[in-house]
């Protein structure tokens, strides 16, 4: 037996329409997270990321037992956790013999892993080393420019996929409009030999250089870092054709567009009422005539006295206002 | 210049620009010539999306230059699988059939009873049966049925059945997967066969406590039962006996001891109010009294009778041997003294 089961408030229906799949996609969320064991350096990076990604992002701050995301079950804790959050990117931090200060990078489909890069990290410098003006620094939330520079971004693999899961990581929200005065971030990715990769973070500044075209700079405000590239693992082919596929844009649809055998074309243009009066406030056209709402709380000697007002203006009432124009 | 902002490819919707033909030197002297040298190499390609971003068609606004960027050139995976449509309800199936369409309806709508326009749906709307004060006799109407009673019932039906309808619409509607965000079906319980009621959820404690009661079944009370990976032990409510040792170390077998007098302290001191009733004593003192008062005079001719047999019992083997010189007179005291020997042994068992 089923039952239909409905949100009983509004804000709960809307939560779960935010989490609904849309058409048109904007923006992933990032969760960040670590393993049971961490190092101070690994804390550090961790919380510089979700500094730079503070509108978009969660970060979980207690240890995880069961994450490792590349063992066989070990991605079961982490799935629930990106469908708990709702975040499709995660930053997963660990730090053993092995490998220390371990950052596994990733992005989910559907809330199942779709795939997994892991970086080592070194010669870490933090955000707060850096000495420059703070009137540079980046506002939160504002969009990054993004370089990549090295050839190793082409001809080997595993760059050529930390270039596309940095670029999803780093690239912020979709957006139609640019508001070019917000354009205050860069970050750098420099690929410096086959497995290593140069990640930092400059403020841009902006100088006049007599066309409109600005001069730009850049000044390093960090963190920066060295990802050494570990571990890796693409995507099925087929999760991947799947998770890739575009949708087209939908035409909009025409309102109040006719086509007529005779007159070919017609549209319908409604135009507001012109005259201001109460009647417009207190009335609901039904077809020719206007039918007064019954307000509540008012007292009825005044709302008498009003509808024997209305009833003299009544006939006046102008009808229905439109217009039918040809093309 | 222009030369190099060819060789870069640039993402203007993702304000992406890469350079593939840059190259470092496998051996840096130093770490500073490095990062001036990516950071020189980065302004290049900044100003190469510069240069593109401030020529694109702009739009002035109080807050700044708007433009109006390009779509992302280069393809990231989706986040989400794309929503898939809704299937068809079975009435837009059969209405496509028909070819019915669907014609707004006016928000208000005529009152044929107050002869005003009111509200089609909601409170206090147009020609609402509910609301009718009397119903119109027919010929067919069945005698003994209230015909409120049967609008009302009526109605109850129709909205059970639109229920049934919409939740057959989404059961279709989730086969596909296109159950709309705001909609869960949730499973409730079985009805018991024979039933109708009780399409309850079951809660999990209910459950646990279902399992405990099917547990006792066994004579160890499930303990010793095939548990499922994962199944806790199932619940025993009550208490379990537990027996002390009556012997054994130092403190153990007190332990055993102290239960029982806090036991019997218990009881004790529950009925010790009865342990001495003051008038059931005096009673009973009262009614030792007067039944010495009521044997006294029987004793007191007794008394010096009881010795008189005593003196004849003991006389009396002394006189067997001359039995005719006392045979009268020893016919009288033996018939006393048979008696009093009785009354006497009696009263002395009574006094030990």
């Amino acid at each position: 037996m089923l039952r239909v089961k409905t949100p009983q408030k509004a804000r709960a229906r809307r939560a779960l329409e935010k989490r609904a799949p849309k058409l048109i996609e904007t923006g992933k969320k990032t969760l960040i997270l670590h393993g049971m064991r961490t190092s101070a350096v690994l804390n550090a990076v961790l919380s510089d990321i979700y500094h730079l990604k503070k509108e978009s992002a969660v970060k979980f701050s207690r240890r995880n037992k069961d994450v490792c995301p590349f063992e066989n079950g070990g991605e079961t804790s982490l799935e629930f956790f990106s469908h708990q959050t709702d975040c499709s990117l995660f930053v997963y931090g660990s730090h053993t013999k092995k490998r220390p200060n371990n950052l596994v990078l990733g992005r989910t489909y559907d809330h199942h892993i779709y795939d997994l890069i892991e970086v080592g990290v070194e010669n870490y410098k933090r955000m707060d080393s850096f000495s420059y003006d703070k009137k540079l620094s980046p506002h939160v939330g504002s969009k990054p420019f993004i370089c990549f520079i090295g050839e190793g971004f082409e001809s080997v693999e595993e760059l050529k996929h930390l270039k596309e899961v940095l670029l999803d990581l780093l690239r912020g929200e979709v957006v139609e409009k640019l508001n070019l005065a917000g354009l205050d971030r860069v970050y750098l990715c420099t690929a410096i030999s086959a497995n290593k990769v140069i990640l930092t973070q400059c403020a841009l500044r902006l100088k006049k250089s007599g066309t409109v075209v600005p001069r730009t700079e850049l000044v390093e405000v960090g963190p920066s870092m060295d990802l050494v590239i570990r571990r890796h693992r693409l995507p099925n082919v087929g999760l991947r054709k799947e998770a890739m596929r575009v949708v087209r844009d939908q035409p909009k649809k025409d309102k109040n567009i006719q086509q007529d055998t005779l007159r070919g074309k017609v549209g319908k243009i409604n135009i507001p009422d012109q005259k201001v009066d109460d009647t417009k406030y207190f009335h609901t056209k039904v077809g020719d005539s206007y039918v007064p709402h019954k307000t509540k709380g008012i007292k009825r000697e005044r709302r008498e006295a009003k509808t024997r007002k209305e009833e003299k203006e009544g006939d006046e009432n102008a009808s229905k206002r439109q217009k039918e124009d040809t093309e | 210049m222009e030369t190099d902002t060819t060789a870069f490819q640039i993402d203007l919707g993702n304000l992406m620009a890469v350079d593939l033909h840059h190259q470092f030197p496998s051996n840096p002297s130093s770490r500073e010539e490095l990062v001036k040298e990516y950071i020189a190499r980065g302004t290049e390609l900044v100003q190469a999306i510069a240069n593109n971003l401030f020529n694109l068609p702009s739009t002035e606004d109080i807050e700044g230059t708007l433009v109006k960027l390009p779509a992302p050139t280069t393809r990231l995976p989706r986040e989400k699988h794309i929503p898939k449509p809704k299937p068809p309800t079975k009435w837009e199936q059969f209405a496509q059939k028909k070819g019915i369409k669907n014609r707004k309806k006016d928000k208000i709508a005529y009152d044929e009873s107050s002869e005003t326009w009111k509200r089609r749906y909601g409170y206090d709307h147009a020609n609402d049966e509910d609301n009718v004060p009397i119903i119109e006799a027919k010929l067919t109407d069945v005698p003994g049925e209230d015909p409120f009673a049967k609008r009302r019932e009526d109605k109850k039906k129709r909205v059970e059945k639109q229920d049934k309808n919409r939740l057959q619409n989404l059961k279709q509607a989730a086969k596909v997967g296109a159950l709309p965000s705001h909609v869960q079906l949730a499973a409730t319980r079985l009805p018991i066969t024979g039933t109708q009621a009780a399409t309850q959820k079951v809660t999990k404690d209910e459950l646990g406590d279902v399992a405990g009661i099917a547990a006792t079944a066994t004579a160890s009370g499930g303990k010793f039962d095939k548990k499922l990976p994962g199944e806790k032990p199932g619940k025993h409510k009550g208490k379990y006996r537990k027996f002390l040792p009556v012997i054994g170390g130092k403190g153990i077998h007190t332990q055993e001891q102290e239960q029982t007098d806090k036991i019997l302290n218990k009881l004790i001191s529950k009925n010790s109010h009865e342990m001495l009733n003051v008038n059931k004593a005096v009673n009973m003192y009262n009614v030792k009294k007067d039944k010495k008062r009521n044997n006294r005079p029987d004793k007191s001719s007794g008394t010096p009778g009881q010795l008189k047999p005593r003196k004849n019992l003991q006389k009396k083997p002394f006189n067997k041997g001359s039995s005719k010189s006392f045979d009268k007179g020893s016919k009288k005291p033996f018939d006393k003294g048979s008696k009093r020997p009785f009354n006497k042994g009696s009263s002395n068992k009574g006094r030990k």
